[in-house]
Protein backbone atom coordinates (compact mmCIF):
# COMPACT_ATOMS: atom_id res chain seq x y z
CA UNK A 1 0.00 0.00 0.00
CA UNK A 2 1.98 3.02 -1.05
CA UNK A 3 -0.91 5.54 0.69
CA UNK A 4 -2.27 5.87 4.05
CA UNK A 5 -5.84 6.92 2.67
CA UNK A 6 -7.94 5.48 -0.36
CA UNK A 7 -9.81 8.12 -1.78
CA UNK A 8 -11.69 5.94 -4.74
CA UNK A 9 -13.07 2.28 -4.56
CA UNK A 10 -10.15 -0.47 -4.82
CA UNK A 11 -10.45 -2.45 -8.54
CA UNK A 12 -10.35 -6.20 -8.96
CA UNK A 13 -7.37 -7.82 -10.80
CA UNK A 14 -3.62 -7.31 -11.12
CA UNK A 15 -2.45 -4.85 -8.67
CA UNK A 16 0.68 -3.08 -9.78
CA UNK A 17 1.39 -1.30 -6.79
CA UNK A 18 4.48 -3.43 -6.33
CA UNK A 19 6.35 -3.34 -9.49
CA UNK A 20 8.88 -0.21 -8.36
CA UNK A 21 9.87 -2.23 -5.64
CA UNK A 22 10.93 -6.16 -7.32
CA UNK A 23 12.84 -4.23 -10.41
CA UNK A 24 14.68 -1.79 -7.36
CA UNK A 25 14.87 -5.22 -5.44
CA UNK A 26 16.18 -7.37 -8.59
CA UNK A 27 18.33 -4.98 -9.65
CA UNK A 28 20.17 -4.84 -5.61
CA UNK A 29 20.40 -8.78 -5.33
CA UNK A 30 21.82 -8.44 -9.17
CA UNK A 31 24.71 -6.16 -8.27
CA UNK A 32 25.22 -8.59 -4.83
CA UNK A 33 25.32 -11.51 -7.37
CA UNK A 34 22.81 -13.77 -6.32
CA UNK A 35 19.53 -13.79 -8.24
CA UNK A 36 15.78 -13.97 -7.34
CA UNK A 37 13.54 -17.17 -7.48
CA UNK A 38 12.45 -18.03 -10.88
CA UNK A 39 8.89 -19.14 -11.52
CA UNK A 40 8.12 -23.06 -12.15
CA UNK A 41 8.24 -23.29 -15.90
CA UNK A 42 7.13 -26.70 -17.83
CA UNK A 43 9.71 -26.88 -20.26
CA UNK A 44 7.79 -29.42 -22.03
CA UNK A 45 6.97 -31.52 -25.26
CA UNK A 46 3.26 -31.26 -26.24
CA UNK A 47 1.21 -31.97 -29.01
CA UNK A 48 -1.62 -32.72 -30.57
CA UNK A 49 -2.95 -34.63 -33.97
CA UNK A 50 -6.11 -34.68 -36.08
CA UNK A 51 -7.31 -38.41 -37.29
CA UNK A 52 -10.45 -40.09 -38.53
CA UNK A 53 -12.99 -39.82 -36.03
CA UNK A 54 -11.52 -36.85 -33.77
CA UNK A 55 -8.07 -35.30 -32.10
CA UNK A 56 -5.96 -37.11 -29.81
CA UNK A 57 -3.33 -34.55 -27.48
CA UNK A 58 -0.06 -36.23 -25.73
CA UNK A 59 2.14 -34.34 -23.32
CA UNK A 60 5.12 -35.26 -21.30
CA UNK A 61 5.07 -34.78 -17.51
CA UNK A 62 7.90 -33.13 -16.19
CA UNK A 63 8.10 -29.61 -14.18
CA UNK A 64 11.24 -27.86 -13.97
CA UNK A 65 12.51 -24.79 -12.05
CA UNK A 66 15.60 -23.46 -13.04
CA UNK A 67 17.50 -26.43 -13.65
CA UNK A 68 16.35 -29.23 -11.02
CA UNK A 69 13.02 -31.12 -11.86
CA UNK A 70 9.54 -29.51 -9.48
CA UNK A 71 7.69 -32.12 -10.21
CA UNK A 72 8.38 -35.97 -12.01
CA UNK A 73 4.62 -36.55 -12.49
CA UNK A 74 2.86 -33.18 -13.21
CA UNK A 75 -0.37 -33.31 -15.09
CA UNK A 76 -0.40 -30.57 -18.38
CA UNK A 77 -3.37 -31.88 -20.37
CA UNK A 78 -6.15 -29.38 -18.87
CA UNK A 79 -10.08 -30.37 -19.00
CA UNK A 80 -11.96 -27.56 -20.19
CA UNK A 81 -15.25 -28.68 -21.40
CA UNK A 82 -16.67 -32.29 -21.88
CA UNK A 83 -15.51 -32.14 -25.47
CA UNK A 84 -12.56 -30.32 -25.04
CA UNK A 85 -9.30 -30.66 -23.39
CA UNK A 86 -6.22 -28.15 -23.47
CA UNK A 87 -2.56 -29.14 -23.17
CA UNK A 88 -0.30 -26.51 -21.91
CA UNK A 89 3.54 -25.55 -21.81
CA UNK A 90 5.43 -22.20 -20.17
CA UNK A 91 4.90 -21.36 -16.79
CA UNK A 92 2.54 -23.97 -14.74
CA UNK A 93 0.97 -21.07 -12.69
CA UNK A 94 -0.14 -19.25 -16.09
CA UNK A 95 -1.29 -22.51 -17.94
CA UNK A 96 -2.92 -23.61 -14.85
CA UNK A 97 -4.93 -20.42 -13.72
CA UNK A 98 -5.67 -19.67 -17.70
CA UNK A 99 -7.49 -22.92 -18.48
CA UNK A 100 -9.86 -23.02 -15.13
CA UNK A 101 -11.13 -19.53 -16.24
CA UNK A 102 -11.92 -20.65 -19.56
CA UNK A 103 -13.29 -23.36 -18.26
CA UNK A 104 -15.55 -21.65 -15.99
CA UNK A 105 -16.39 -19.21 -18.73
CA UNK A 106 -17.05 -21.61 -21.74
CA UNK A 107 -19.11 -23.25 -19.16
CA UNK A 108 -21.64 -20.00 -18.20
CA UNK A 109 -21.69 -19.53 -22.02
CA UNK A 110 -22.81 -23.19 -23.13
CA UNK A 111 -25.66 -23.01 -19.99
CA UNK A 112 -26.55 -19.72 -21.23
CA UNK A 113 -26.66 -20.81 -24.92
CA UNK A 114 -27.94 -24.27 -23.91
CA UNK A 115 -24.89 -25.87 -26.51
CA UNK A 116 -22.64 -27.76 -26.57
CA UNK A 117 -19.60 -25.32 -26.57
CA UNK A 118 -17.30 -24.90 -29.31
CA UNK A 119 -13.55 -25.33 -29.90
CA UNK A 120 -13.74 -22.29 -31.75
CA UNK A 121 -15.33 -20.57 -29.15
CA UNK A 122 -12.76 -21.53 -26.67
CA UNK A 123 -10.15 -20.51 -29.12
CA UNK A 124 -11.08 -16.89 -29.28
CA UNK A 125 -11.79 -16.45 -25.26
CA UNK A 126 -8.01 -17.62 -24.89
CA UNK A 127 -6.33 -16.34 -27.66
CA UNK A 128 -8.32 -12.55 -26.48
CA UNK A 129 -7.31 -13.23 -22.94
CA UNK A 130 -3.87 -13.31 -23.96
CA UNK A 131 -3.59 -10.36 -26.07
CA UNK A 132 -4.92 -8.44 -23.01
CA UNK A 133 -2.15 -9.16 -21.26
CA UNK A 134 0.53 -8.69 -24.16
CA UNK A 135 2.59 -11.89 -23.49
CA UNK A 136 2.89 -11.55 -20.07
CA UNK A 137 0.82 -14.66 -19.35
CA UNK A 138 3.24 -17.23 -20.34
CA UNK A 139 0.96 -19.93 -21.57
CA UNK A 140 1.58 -21.75 -24.89
CA UNK A 141 -1.59 -24.08 -25.56
CA UNK A 142 -2.48 -26.67 -27.84
CA UNK A 143 -6.16 -26.96 -27.58
CA UNK A 144 -8.06 -29.47 -29.37
CA UNK A 145 -11.77 -30.79 -29.26
CA UNK A 146 -15.03 -32.42 -30.73
CA UNK A 147 -17.98 -30.61 -31.58
CA UNK A 148 -21.02 -30.48 -33.94
CA UNK A 149 -18.76 -28.91 -37.01
CA UNK A 150 -16.11 -32.09 -36.41
CA UNK A 151 -12.61 -32.63 -34.56
CA UNK A 152 -10.40 -29.55 -34.47
CA UNK A 153 -7.04 -28.52 -32.77
CA UNK A 154 -5.53 -25.09 -32.48
CA UNK A 155 -2.31 -23.87 -31.35
CA UNK A 156 -2.32 -20.76 -29.16
CA UNK A 157 1.19 -18.90 -28.12
CA UNK A 158 1.13 -16.72 -24.97
CA UNK A 159 1.27 -13.33 -27.25
CA UNK A 160 -2.36 -14.30 -28.57
CA UNK A 161 -1.38 -15.81 -31.96
CA UNK A 162 -3.39 -18.58 -33.02
CA UNK A 163 -2.97 -21.61 -35.75
CA UNK A 164 -5.98 -23.83 -36.74
CA UNK A 165 -3.63 -26.93 -38.03
CA UNK A 166 -3.92 -30.33 -38.47
CA UNK A 167 -0.98 -31.79 -35.92
CA UNK A 168 0.92 -29.18 -33.75
CA UNK A 169 3.74 -29.40 -31.51
CA UNK A 170 5.01 -26.98 -28.24
CA UNK A 171 7.15 -26.55 -25.96
CA UNK A 172 11.07 -26.66 -25.79
CA UNK A 173 10.93 -30.51 -27.02
CA UNK A 174 8.44 -29.31 -30.24
CA UNK A 175 11.16 -29.31 -32.28
CA UNK A 176 11.77 -33.20 -32.00
CA UNK A 177 8.34 -33.75 -32.22
CA UNK A 178 7.92 -31.74 -35.08
CA UNK A 179 10.72 -34.13 -36.72
CA UNK A 180 8.66 -37.20 -36.08
CA UNK A 181 5.30 -35.77 -36.99
CA UNK A 182 6.42 -34.69 -40.21
CA UNK A 183 7.76 -37.72 -41.04
CA UNK A 184 5.18 -39.82 -40.17
CA UNK A 185 1.71 -37.89 -40.31
CA UNK A 186 -1.27 -38.70 -43.02
CA UNK A 187 -5.01 -37.33 -43.35
CA UNK A 188 -7.14 -39.47 -42.22
CA UNK A 189 -5.58 -41.83 -39.70
CA UNK A 190 -6.68 -44.58 -37.56
CA UNK A 191 -6.89 -43.94 -33.80
CA UNK A 192 -4.49 -46.80 -32.74
CA UNK A 193 -1.45 -45.09 -35.33
CA UNK A 194 -2.47 -41.57 -34.42
CA UNK A 195 -1.82 -43.06 -30.48
CA UNK A 196 1.39 -44.44 -31.70
CA UNK A 197 2.78 -41.62 -33.52
CA UNK A 198 1.90 -38.92 -30.74
CA UNK A 199 3.49 -41.41 -28.22
CA UNK A 200 6.47 -41.23 -30.38
CA UNK A 201 6.61 -37.78 -30.99
CA UNK A 202 6.14 -36.97 -27.79
CA UNK A 203 9.21 -39.89 -26.47
CA UNK A 204 11.27 -37.94 -29.13
CA UNK A 205 10.76 -34.92 -27.03
CA UNK A 206 11.31 -36.69 -24.07
CA UNK A 207 14.46 -38.10 -25.23
CA UNK A 208 16.21 -35.34 -27.34
CA UNK A 209 15.04 -33.02 -25.04
CA UNK A 210 16.26 -31.90 -20.93
CA UNK A 211 13.13 -29.91 -20.14
CA UNK A 212 10.79 -32.94 -20.84
CA UNK A 213 10.76 -36.26 -19.31
CA UNK A 214 8.96 -38.74 -17.45
CA UNK A 215 5.86 -40.62 -18.84
CA UNK A 216 3.94 -39.67 -21.46
CA UNK A 217 -0.25 -38.95 -20.98
CA UNK A 218 -2.39 -38.85 -24.02
CA UNK A 219 -5.96 -37.93 -24.34
CA UNK A 220 -8.22 -39.20 -27.17
CA UNK A 221 -11.08 -36.88 -27.65
CA UNK A 222 -13.70 -38.59 -30.16
CA UNK A 223 -17.92 -37.60 -30.74
CA UNK A 224 -19.23 -38.30 -26.88
CA UNK A 225 -16.56 -40.45 -25.62
CA UNK A 226 -13.14 -38.94 -23.92
CA UNK A 227 -10.43 -41.36 -22.88
CA UNK A 228 -7.40 -39.67 -20.33
CA UNK A 229 -4.42 -42.37 -20.11
CA UNK A 230 -2.33 -41.44 -17.48
CA UNK A 231 -0.55 -42.80 -17.89
CA UNK A 232 0.06 -44.33 -21.39
CA UNK A 233 3.81 -44.79 -21.38
CA UNK A 234 6.66 -45.01 -18.55
CA UNK A 235 9.21 -43.52 -21.02
CA UNK A 236 11.87 -43.37 -17.99
CA UNK A 237 11.35 -46.14 -15.34
CA UNK A 238 13.51 -45.32 -12.02
CA UNK A 239 15.74 -48.18 -11.76
CA UNK A 240 15.55 -50.91 -9.10
CA UNK A 241 18.73 -51.48 -6.85
CA UNK A 242 20.49 -55.27 -7.83
CA UNK A 243 22.72 -55.12 -5.00
CA UNK A 244 22.96 -53.66 -0.99
CA UNK A 245 25.46 -52.76 0.60
CA UNK A 246 24.21 -53.65 4.67
CA UNK A 247 26.11 -56.44 6.50
CA UNK A 248 24.56 -59.56 7.60
CA UNK A 249 24.33 -60.15 11.28
CA UNK A 250 27.57 -61.98 12.68
CA UNK A 251 29.65 -60.61 10.16
CA UNK A 252 32.07 -58.94 12.55
CA UNK A 253 33.84 -61.68 15.22
CA UNK A 254 32.95 -60.73 19.04
CA UNK A 255 36.45 -61.11 20.98
CA UNK A 256 35.51 -60.33 24.45
CA UNK A 257 32.44 -59.13 25.96
CA UNK A 258 32.54 -56.71 30.00
CA UNK A 259 29.38 -56.20 31.68
CA UNK A 260 29.72 -52.75 33.79
CA UNK A 261 26.56 -52.19 36.48
CA UNK A 262 25.50 -48.75 37.35
CA UNK A 263 24.28 -49.02 40.97
CA UNK A 264 21.51 -46.21 40.61
CA UNK A 265 19.30 -45.44 43.85
CA UNK A 266 15.34 -45.94 43.44
CA UNK A 267 13.95 -42.62 45.06
CA UNK A 268 10.37 -42.69 43.61
CA UNK A 269 8.06 -45.02 42.22
CA UNK A 270 4.36 -43.96 41.11
CA UNK A 271 1.83 -45.60 39.29
CA UNK A 272 0.24 -43.16 36.93
CA UNK A 273 -2.92 -44.60 35.17
CA UNK A 274 -4.05 -43.82 31.48
CA UNK A 275 -7.19 -42.45 31.01
CA UNK A 276 -8.50 -44.69 28.18
CA UNK A 277 -12.31 -43.49 27.66
CA UNK B 1 -7.83 -2.82 -30.66
CA UNK B 2 -7.33 -4.44 -27.28
CA UNK B 3 -3.79 -2.35 -26.10
CA UNK B 4 -1.81 0.61 -27.34
CA UNK B 5 1.52 1.37 -26.82
CA UNK B 6 2.81 3.77 -23.77
CA UNK B 7 2.80 6.71 -25.57
CA UNK B 8 -0.59 6.57 -27.08
CA UNK B 9 -2.16 5.67 -23.88
CA UNK B 10 -0.78 8.85 -21.85
CA UNK B 11 -2.81 10.54 -24.57
CA UNK B 12 -5.61 9.34 -24.63
CA UNK B 13 -6.44 7.69 -21.40
CA UNK B 14 -9.58 9.21 -19.68
CA UNK B 15 -8.82 11.52 -16.63
CA UNK B 16 -11.22 10.27 -14.77
CA UNK B 17 -8.98 7.52 -12.51
CA UNK B 18 -5.85 10.26 -12.83
CA UNK B 19 -2.73 8.21 -12.25
CA UNK B 20 -1.08 10.37 -9.43
CA UNK B 21 -3.30 11.31 -6.45
CA UNK B 22 -3.97 15.09 -6.91
CA UNK B 23 -5.14 17.84 -4.48
CA UNK B 24 -6.37 20.96 -4.35
CA UNK B 25 -5.02 23.54 -7.38
CA UNK B 26 -3.44 20.22 -9.19
CA UNK B 27 -0.05 20.40 -6.58
CA UNK B 28 0.85 17.17 -4.33
CA UNK B 29 -0.65 16.51 -1.42
CA UNK B 30 2.04 15.61 1.24
CA UNK B 31 -0.37 15.14 3.87
CA UNK B 32 -2.48 12.43 2.43
CA UNK B 33 -0.65 10.83 0.07
CA UNK B 34 3.02 10.97 1.32
CA UNK B 35 6.10 12.33 -0.78
CA UNK B 36 6.05 11.55 -4.57
CA UNK B 37 8.23 12.24 -7.30
CA UNK B 38 7.52 13.48 -11.05
CA UNK B 39 9.06 10.39 -12.69
CA UNK B 40 6.57 8.37 -10.36
CA UNK B 41 3.36 9.82 -11.75
CA UNK B 42 4.55 10.35 -15.31
CA UNK B 43 6.09 6.98 -15.85
CA UNK B 44 3.93 3.27 -15.20
CA UNK B 45 5.64 1.25 -13.51
CA UNK B 46 4.66 -2.08 -15.91
CA UNK B 47 3.49 -1.69 -19.09
CA UNK B 48 0.40 -3.36 -18.61
CA UNK B 49 -0.70 -0.54 -15.70
CA UNK B 50 -2.00 1.52 -18.22
CA UNK B 51 -3.98 -0.12 -20.27
CA UNK B 52 -5.56 -2.66 -17.86
CA UNK B 53 -6.43 0.82 -16.05
CA UNK B 54 -8.55 1.93 -18.98
CA UNK B 55 -9.73 -1.51 -20.13
CA UNK B 56 -13.39 -1.53 -19.52
CA UNK B 57 -13.44 2.07 -20.52
CA UNK B 58 -11.74 1.45 -24.11
CA UNK B 59 -13.90 -1.52 -24.39
CA UNK B 60 -17.50 0.05 -24.02
CA UNK B 61 -15.53 2.79 -26.54
CA UNK B 62 -15.56 0.12 -28.88
CA UNK B 63 -18.12 -1.34 -28.36
CA UNK B 64 -20.36 1.73 -28.32
CA UNK B 65 -18.98 3.18 -31.68
CA UNK B 66 -19.38 -0.15 -33.71
CA UNK B 67 -23.05 -0.33 -32.67
CA UNK B 68 -23.50 3.16 -33.75
CA UNK B 69 -21.78 2.37 -37.14
CA UNK B 70 -24.54 -1.06 -37.13
CA UNK B 71 -27.49 0.52 -36.01
CA UNK B 72 -27.48 4.24 -35.89
CA UNK B 73 -27.33 6.73 -32.91
CA UNK B 74 -30.68 5.50 -31.07
CA UNK B 75 -28.85 2.21 -29.92
CA UNK B 76 -25.43 3.66 -28.03
CA UNK B 77 -27.82 6.27 -26.57
CA UNK B 78 -30.31 4.20 -25.30
CA UNK B 79 -27.79 1.32 -23.60
CA UNK B 80 -25.75 4.90 -22.47
CA UNK B 81 -28.80 5.75 -20.80
CA UNK B 82 -29.52 2.15 -19.26
CA UNK B 83 -25.71 2.17 -17.62
CA UNK B 84 -26.30 5.44 -16.41
CA UNK B 85 -29.56 4.20 -14.51
CA UNK B 86 -27.77 1.07 -13.71
CA UNK B 87 -24.82 2.86 -11.88
CA UNK B 88 -26.65 5.24 -9.34
CA UNK B 89 -27.57 1.98 -8.03
CA UNK B 90 -24.76 1.58 -5.70
CA UNK B 91 -24.52 2.33 -1.67
CA UNK B 92 -21.98 4.77 -0.13
CA UNK B 93 -18.33 4.64 -1.86
CA UNK B 94 -16.97 3.06 1.17
CA UNK B 95 -19.48 0.46 1.92
CA UNK B 96 -18.91 -2.98 -1.33
CA UNK B 97 -21.88 -2.60 -3.71
CA UNK B 98 -23.04 -5.98 -5.61
CA UNK B 99 -23.34 -3.72 -9.29
CA UNK B 100 -26.40 -6.20 -10.14
CA UNK B 101 -27.72 -4.78 -12.94
CA UNK B 102 -24.81 -2.87 -14.10
CA UNK B 103 -23.12 -6.84 -14.45
CA UNK B 104 -26.19 -7.92 -16.31
CA UNK B 105 -26.53 -4.84 -18.85
CA UNK B 106 -22.81 -5.51 -19.63
CA UNK B 107 -22.78 -8.88 -19.04
CA UNK B 108 -20.25 -9.73 -16.56
CA UNK B 109 -22.34 -11.89 -14.88
CA UNK B 110 -21.95 -14.35 -17.04
CA UNK B 111 -17.94 -14.03 -17.30
CA UNK B 112 -15.37 -14.74 -14.93
CA UNK B 113 -12.45 -12.59 -15.12
CA UNK B 114 -8.70 -11.97 -12.95
CA UNK B 115 -10.80 -9.09 -11.31
CA UNK B 116 -13.38 -11.65 -9.85
CA UNK B 117 -10.30 -14.09 -8.47
CA UNK B 118 -7.28 -11.71 -7.73
CA UNK B 119 -7.72 -8.62 -5.70
CA UNK B 120 -11.57 -9.49 -4.70
CA UNK B 121 -12.79 -5.54 -3.21
CA UNK B 122 -15.59 -7.63 -1.08
CA UNK B 123 -12.32 -9.67 0.81
CA UNK B 124 -10.18 -6.33 1.11
CA UNK B 125 -8.52 -6.11 3.88
CA UNK B 126 -8.45 -2.79 3.96
CA UNK B 127 -11.38 -0.09 4.18
CA UNK B 128 -11.11 3.23 2.50
CA UNK B 129 -11.83 6.20 4.98
CA UNK B 130 -15.55 7.12 4.95
CA UNK B 131 -15.09 10.62 4.79
CA UNK B 132 -12.68 10.94 2.54
CA UNK B 133 -14.10 9.02 -0.02
CA UNK B 134 -18.00 10.28 0.41
CA UNK B 135 -16.28 14.08 0.25
CA UNK B 136 -14.43 12.50 -3.09
CA UNK B 137 -17.60 11.09 -4.73
CA UNK B 138 -19.75 14.84 -3.85
CA UNK B 139 -16.69 16.24 -5.50
CA UNK B 140 -16.03 18.37 -2.05
CA UNK B 141 -12.57 17.49 -1.52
Amino acid sequence: MATLTVSRAPLGGFDFGNCKRNAVLERETNTAGCSLPSARKTGTTICGIVFKDGVVLGADTRATEGMVVADKNCSKIHYISPNIYCCGAGTAADTEMTTQIISSNLELHSLSTGRLPRVATANRMLKQMLFRYQGYIGAALVLGGVDCNGPHLYSIYPHGSTDKLPYVTMGSGSLAAMAVFEDRYKPDLEEEEAKRLVRDAIAAGIFNDLGSGSNIDLCVITKGKVDYIRPHDEANKKGIRTGDYKYKAGTTGVLSKVVTRLDLELVNEAVLTMDTS
Amino acid sequence: MNTLDVRSQLKDSVPVAGFGPHGSYGLQDSLRTGFTSIKNELIPSHSLELSEKNFQVNQDKMNMSTLRNIQGIHAPLKLKMELKAATQIQRLPFLPSSHLALDTLRGSDETIGFDDILNDPNQSEVMGEPHMMVEYKLGVL
